[in-house]
C-alpha cells in the first residue's frame, strides 16, 4: 500500500480543452505534442474517443492494436521516466486511461457493455444492486429467465438438484452425468450463438452511427436489442457456472 | 552533470545480484570478493555490525543466532502469514510481536524488520556499483517476483529507500528476464518464461511485438522453490536419525544441534545440485556422539520425492495459459530462468507442459539483473540497443473491495496492463455522515476473508448531507511497479475528500526515513569515507603480502634494480597511506601491483594450492517440522 504517494496523486485536473502544447505551445494531438512529443495532462473523454474512434461496435481489433502500441510508446511512465514529476503523474494518468480503455474495447462483450453504459444502460450496476440486495436480505438473486429457455432451465435445474443429492448420498448415476454434460453443451453453443447475434446488431448500431444523428427512437431500439442479447448470454453463463460447480463437487 | 548512473538488481532468495548496461551489454558487477553472486545471508558481527553475504554465511556458524537469511520470505507479510515458515527457517521473531504489526526479526538483541534486512543486502550490492563507477548510485530498478502483492512490492521500494537508493521501478523477475532474452533477438512472437528460483516460482507469458514486450497473463506462488525441495531432503534426513538413532535434532532448544541440522542442509543442497548431473550421490554427515548418517539417492528417487514440489508449478503454467487464451501449440518459445531450472526434471516438466524444448542460452542465476538493467537503461533514457524496446507488464492479482456480506467485489482484474484504473462511487447510509470506511483486498476469492488485505482507508470530511446524497468518487490506480494509488473527491461539492490510510501490512513514511541508512546528503562524504577506509585495508592487505613475497625464495630470483623499485613503491604507498587521499592511495596500490607483477608469477610457480574446507553454510533450526514419507530404502547409520 502506498503511502507519500498517495497524497501525491491529487484528483485529475479538471477539465480543460486547450489545444496547445503546455511546453513549446504548438498545437498538440490529443494526448502527446506532435511536436515535442511532451504527454499532456489528461482530458477527460470517453474510451472510443481517446483512440480517436466513432463510438461504433464492429471494430477492427488488429488497428486497435496498432493504435494501442504507438500511443503505449508515446505515454507509458518508462519512457518519461526523466521527465518533471507533474509529467511523469501526467504520463501515468495517461496510460492508465489508454489501458483501460484498449482493455474495454479490444473485448466485444466489454466493448458493448462500455457503449450501452455511454448510453445510459447500467448493466451491471444493475446487476450489482440486485446482487447486494439478494445478500443484505440473504435471498437468492431473483433471475428473469428469458422465456425461450424456461423450459430447458427448468429441467436442468431439477436435474442439478439430483446431481447434487446424488454426490450428497454417494451414488452415480452416468445416465444423469451424459444428460447434463450434453445440457451444459448445448448451453455453451447457444452462448457462442448469442454473440453472433450481438454482432448483427453491432451493424445496425454503426450503420445509424454513420447516417449521423439518429432518432432517439432507433437508437433505443437496438440498444434494448442489445441488452436483451446481453442479459440472456449473461443467464447463460451463469447457468454454465452452476453446471460445473455441480458436476465438479 | 553526468548522465544517470541506474543499476538493475536482482534482490533474490538466495542470492542477490547488480547489474548494469555497458554500451549495448547488461553486465553483472561483481562484489569485492569477485563473485557475481551475493548471498542474500546477513548477520550482525561481534560489536554489532552488520555483514553480508559470503561473510555473513561465514559468520553464521559460530552465531546463528545473529544471522538471518530467505529474508524475502518474509517481506510484507504478518506474524499470522508465516506459521508455515517457522517450521523451517530459523527466523528469530521479537519477544514482543503483535499481529498485525510489520515482523521484527532478532539478530543478537538487536530487531530488524524485513525491508531493513534486505535493505543492508541492498546497500551492499549498492557499495559494489559505487566502486565500480567511481562514485555514489543512488538510483536503481528492483526486481521483485511477478506473483508478489501490494504489501510484497511495497516492503521491497521500502528497503530500497533505507538503502539510500531510489527506486525507479519495479519490475517482475520473469519480464526482466525476457527483457534480457529479447536484446539481441529481434523476433515477434508469444514467449513463455518459466521462473523458479530458491523462493518463488512465476509463469509469465509475453508476446513479443517490434520490442514491445506485452504480459499477457502471469501467475505464479510466492512460497515454492529451491527451498522447499531442501527442506524436504532435510525433513527425511532428520526423521531418519529419529526414527534410528532416537535423536531429534529438531527441537529448538538443543543449541548445539544447529551445527549438525546446518550440516545436514549443506550435505542435501550439495545433493541436490549433483543429482543434477549424476545418477546417484551418497549423504555421509557426522553426528553428535561421533556417528554418521549415510544414505545412498538415486536420481530416480529423488526425481519421484521431488515431483510433488514441481508439480506444483503446473497449476499455475496452465492458468497462465488458459487466462492468455492460449494452448501450448501457440507459444512459441520457453525460457528458464532460476537455479531451480537446473533440475533435469522440472526441464523434462516444462517440455511436457509447452510440448517443445526449453531455452537455456543465458545463466538462469544472472538473467533477471541483466533484465533489470536493461530496464534500467530504458529509464535512463535508452541507447541504442534498447531505444525501442517497451515493457507492458500486468497486475498479477485482481484488486477488490469489501461489499456487504464479506464478499469482494473485484474492480481491476488480474492480467490488466497496468498502470491502471478504476473508479468507485459511494455514499453515506445516514444523514450528516461524515466518514466512509473502504476495505482494500488483493486476490482471486469470493469472500474478502479468503482475500489477502491492503489496507483500510477512511473517507473523511464528506460535506452534511442526506443519507445518499454525497456521491464520492474514488479511484483506485495501479501504477506501473504493481503499487496501488487511492484518491477521492465528494462530486457534489467538488471537494477533495481525505483519505487516512491504515496499510494492512507494512511500515509506515516516519518509519522508513526512519530507518533510512544513508543520508542522502552525506551520500558523497560517506562515499569518500568508505573509499579511503577500503584503500587503506587494500594497502594493509598488499603490504602484508609483500612483507611475505621478501620471505619467499622468488625474491632472490629478482635483480637488484627490481627490489630497489619495489622498495621505492613501497615506500611511496605507506607515505600516502597516512594521507586522506583514497585516489592516491588507489593510484599507489595499482603501480606497486604492477611492479610486483614478476614477484607474484614467481611466487605462483612454487605456491601450493589450498583448498578451502570448514563448512560456510548457513545454520538452521529447525521448528516443528512434518514428516515426510519417501520413497527410498532405509537410510544406514554406523
Amino acid at each position: 500500500m502506498t503511502k507519500a504517494a498517495l497524497t501525491a496523486i491529487s484528483a485529475p485536473p479538471l477539465p480543460q480543452e486547450t489545444h496547445s502544447c503546455w511546453s513549446c505551445g504548438s498545437m498538440r494531438a490529443a494526448h502527446f505534442c506532435e511536436s515535442c512529443g511532451k504527454v499532456q495532462p489528461p482530458v477527460p473523454v470517453d474510451y472510443f474517443s481517446f483512440f480517436g474512434l466513432a463510438p461504433k461496435l464492429d471494430l477492427d481489433i488488429k488497428a486497435l492494436e496498432k493504435s494501442f502500441y504507438e500511443l503505449s510508446r508515446k505515454l507509458h511512465p518508462d519512457l518519461n521516466a526523466r521527465a518533471g514529476s507533474q509529467e511523469q503523474e501526467w504520463s501515468m494518468e495517461q496510460s492508465s486511461l489508454l489501458n483501460d480503455a484498449y482493455r474495454t474495447l479490444k473485448d466485444p462483450i466489454k466493448r458493448t457493455q462500455y457503449l450501452l453504459h455511454l448510453e445510459g444502460v447500467e448493466l451491471e450496476e444493475q446487476s450489482k444492486t440486485a446482487t447486494e440486495q439478494a445478500r443484505a436480505t440473504g435471498e437468492t438473486k431473483k433471475q428473469i429467465v428469458p422465456p425461450d429457455l424456461l423450459e430447458e432451465v427448468f429441467e436442468l435445474n431439477m436435474q442439478l438438484e439430483e446431481l447434487r443429492m446424488n454426490k450428497k448420498t454417494g451414488e452415480d448415476d452416468p445416465a444423469l452425468s451424459e444428460e447434463v454434460g450434453k445440457q451444459k453443451l448445448s448451453l455453451e453453443s447457444k452462448h457462442e450463438a448469442l454473440l453472433g447475434e450481438l454482432q448483427t446488431y453491432w451493424k445496425t448500431w454503426d450503420n445509424l452511427i454513420d447516417r449521423g444523428p439518429a432518432p432517439l427512437a432507433e437508437r433505443a431500439q437496438v440498444r434494448d436489442k442489445m441488452v436483451d442479447v446481453l442479459n440472456r448470454r449473461n443467464y447463460i453463463h451463469n447457468l454454465v457456472r452452476d453446471v460445473n460447480a455441480a458436476m465438479e463437487d | 552533470m553526468a548522465p544517470d548512473r541506474i543499476v538493475g538488481i536482482d534482490l533474490g532468495t538466495t542470492n542477490s545480484l547488480v547489474a548494469f548496461m555497458q554500451g549495448d551489454t547488461p553486465v553483472v558487477i561483481p562484489g569485492d570478493d569477485g563473485l557475481n553472486l551475493l548471498p542474500s545471508v546477513v548477520a550482525l558481527d561481534p560489536n554489532h555490525q552488520p555483514v553480508i553475504g559470503n561473510a555473513a554465511r561465514n559468520a553464521l556458524i559460530e552465531t546463528p543466532e545473529r544471522a538471518v537469511y530467505s529474508i524475502k520470505r518474509l517481506m510484507g507479510r504478518g506474524v499470522e502469514d508465516i506459521q508455515q515458515e517457522l517450521k523451517f527457517f530459523p527466523f528469530r521473531l521479537a519477544d514482543d510481536m503483535q499481529p498485525g504489526e510489520v515482523l521484527r526479526i532478532k539478530l543478537g538483541d538487536k530487531t530488524f524488520t524485513p525491508p531493513e534486512i534486505s535493505a543492508l543486502i541492498l546497500r551492499q550490492l549498492k557499495r559494489s556499483a559505487d566502486r565500480f563507477f567511481g562514485g555514489p548510485v543512488t538510483k536503481a530498478v528492483i526486481t521483485v517476483p511477478a506473483y508478489f502483492n501490494d504489501a510484497q512490492r511495497q516492503a521491497t521500494k521500502d528497503a530500497g529507500r533505507i538503502a539510500g537508493l531510489e527506486v525507479l521501478r519495479l519490475v517482475n523477475e520473469p519480464t526482466a528476464a525476457s527483457l534480457a532474452y529479447g536484446l539481441d533477438k529481434k523476433q515477434n512472437g508469444i514467449i513463455a518464461v518459466y521462473d523458479f528460483g530458491g523462493g518463488t516460482f512465476d509463469i509469465s507469458i509475453l508476446k513479443l511485438h517490434d520490442q514491445i514486450f506485452e504480459v499477457i497473463a502471469t501467475n505464479g506462488d510466492t512460497h515454492l522453490g529451491g527451498d522447499d525441495i531442501d527442506n524436504l531432503l532435510i525433513t527425511i534426513a532428520l526423521d531418519d536419525i529419529r526414527g534410528d538413532l532416537g535423536l531429534d535434532l529438531r527441537n529448538n532448544d538443543l543449541r548445539g544441534n544447529a551445527e549438525t541440522v546446518q550440516a545436514i542442509r549443506k550435505a542435501v543442497i550439495e545433493a541436490k545440485i549433483a543429482l543434477s548431473s549424476e545418477p546417484s550421490v551418497k549423504l555421509d554427515i557426522e553426528l553428535p556422539g561421533g556417528k554418521r548418517y549415510q544414505r545412498e539417492i538415486t536420481r530416480e528417487q529423488y526425481e519421484q520425492l521431488i515431483q510433488p514440489v514441481i508439480d506444483r508449478t503446473v497449476g499455475a503454467c496452465k492458468q497462465a495459459m488458459k487466462d492468455a487464451g492460449l494452448k501450448p501449440e501457440q507459444i512459441d518459445e520457453v525460457v528458464l530462468v532460476g537455479g531451480s531450472t537446473r533440475i533435469p526434471k522440472v526441464r523434462a516438466l516444462v517440455k511436457e507442459l509447452f510440448h517443445r524444448e526449453p531455452h537455456i542460452d543465458l545463466n538462469p542465476d544472472e538473467v533477471v539483473a541483466l533484465g533489470a538493467a536493461v530496464q534500467a537503461n530504458i529509464l535512463g533514457g535508452g541507447s541504442e540497443a534498447t531505444e525501442n524496446m517497451l515493457l507492458l507488464d500486468v497486475t498479477p492479482l485482481s484488486l477488490g473491495i469489501e461489499v456487504a456480506g464479506g464478499v469482494t467485489d473485484k474492480i481491476i482484474l488480474r492480467n490488466s496492463t497496468i498502470p491502471a484504473s478504476a473508479t468507485q462511487f459511494y455514499t453515506t447510509q445516514i444523514d450528516g455522515q461524515a466518514n466512509v470506511a473502504i476495505h482494500v483486498l488483493q486476490g482471486e476469492r469470493e469472500l474478502a476473508k479468503d482475500c489477502r488485505s491492503l489496507a483500510r482507508f477512511d473517507l473523511k470530511g464528506i460535506p452534511g448531507m442526506a443519507a445518499g446524497i454525497p456521491r464520492v468518487e474514488v479511484r483506485f490506480l495501479i501504477d506501473a511497479n504493481g503499487i496501488l494509488h487511492v484518491s477521492a473527491r465528494e462530486q457534489r461539492s467538488g471537494k477533495e475528500a481525505e483519505i487516512q490510510v491504515q496499510p494492512s501490512y507494512g511500515l509506515t513514511d516516519e518509519q522508513v526515513e526512519g530507518m533510512i541508512l544513508d543520508s542522502f546528503d552525506n551520500a558523497e562524504e560517506d562515499f569518500r569515507r568508505r573509499q579511503l577506509i577500503e584503500a587503506r585495508s587494500e594497502t594493509a592487505t598488499i603490504l602484508a603480502a609483500l612483507e611475505k613475497g621478501k620471505k619467499d625464495p622468488a625474491w632472490g630470483q629478482l635483480t637488484t634494480d627490481e627490489k630497489k623499485k619495489i622498495a621505492k613503491m613501497e615506500k611511496s604507498l605507506v607515505a600516502l597511506h597516512a594521507e586522506e587521499d583514497y585516489k592516491a592511495i588507489r593510484k599507489a596500490i595499482d603501480v606497486l601491483n604492477q611492479g610486483t607483477m614478476r614477484l607474484a608469477e614467481l611466487m605462483m610457480d612454487t605456491a601450493v594450492s589450498t583448498a578451502l574446507k570448514g563448512k560456510n553454510l548457513d545454520e538452521t533450526d529447525l521448528g516443528e517440522a512434518p514428516t515426510a514419507p519417501h520413497p527410498m530404502a532405509k537410510a544406514e547409520f554406523e
